[in-house]
């Protein structure tokens, strides 16, 4: 039986790694894939605290983050596709006007 | 042999992290990723969560991850020119990372639960997630319907070729 603890200490480092991600990369895809790391290392943790104390409702609520996730992951690669075709370009240093 | 699996499956989903991070090619970067996610998966099952590992698995590391790789085979992305300042930046965003990652791991080390006992027979599974979804958060659950619905259309919308204005 593992403990609880590691699979939040490993929750832990996913969401460090994807804050460092998300501060490394440049282009505005890659940081949309840096935050989906770190919304799964929030379900982790969700499921690891499920485990600990035997409730479902951990799970669930990891349910729903995940079909919220898909609807937001569809909303953001379509902004991110409208952003190209004014644009051009996807990097987020070259994207620094806020008027269309 | 559960420990075993464990620190594989942790080791597969850090390093799928890391490839995001290290490699220079976005379709290879999100295939990384989808690595992980499966990983993370297989991990949800080791929890005992059979059902939320394979909602992770077609969901995440299926449906979402390929939307993702669709838009990377759409979008050109060139290698950025080498800016002076990058090393800077690079060693404010490490620093930085440490020491959110010292305040995560303070506040979960602070969190001490029970011992956990070994889980109730069916636990996680089918039966018992949408006996929950569909009393207790009924509610929440047919709100979902109604994101998802508002997600299409607006993906529909924003995405749509339209003629210039």
């Amino acid at each position: 039986m593992i403990p609880a603890s590691w699979f939040l200490a490993l929750s832990g480092v996913l969401f460090a790694l994807g804050v460092l991600a998300f501060l490394i990369k440049k282009d505005l895809l890659l940081m949309f894939l840096a935050v989906e790391v770190m919304l799964n290392a929030a379900n982790l943790a969700f499921v690891a605290f499920a485990r600990r104390h035997g409730l479902l409702e951990g799970q669930a609520a990891v349910f729903f983050i995940i079909t919220v996730a898909a609807a937001e992951a569809a909303v953001g690669l379509a902004i991110i596709l409208l952003v190209f075709r004014r644009k051009k370009t996807v990097k987020a240093d070259e994207i620094s006007v806020l008027k269309g | 042999m559960a420990e075993f699996l464990f620190f594989l499956l942790s080791a597969l989903c850090v390093g799928g992290v890391l490839g995001l991070i290290l490699s220079r090619n976005a379709a290879y970067a999100a295939l990384w990723v989808v690595l992980s996610f499966a990983a993370l998966g297989a991990l949800f099952g080791l929890l005992d969560g059979p059902f939320i590992a394979v909602v992770q698995i077609i969901i995440y590391a299926g449906a979402v991850m390929v939307l993702f790789l669709f838009v990377v085979m759409m979008i050109p992305l060139r290698p950025s020119a080498p800016s002076p300042k990058r090393k800077v930046f690079v060693a404010a965003s490490l620093l930085l990372t440490a020491c959110l990652a010292a305040l995560i791991f303070l506040s979960l080390s602070a969190s001490r639960g029970t011992s956990a006992a070994p889980a109730a027979p069916g636990f996680g599974g089918v039966r018992g997630i949408g006996r929950l979804l569909f009393t207790d958060l009924l509610y929440p659950f047919e709100i979902t319907s109604l994101v998802i619905m508002a997600a299409l259309v607006g993906a529909l919308i924003l995405a749509k070729k339209r003629k210039s204005p």
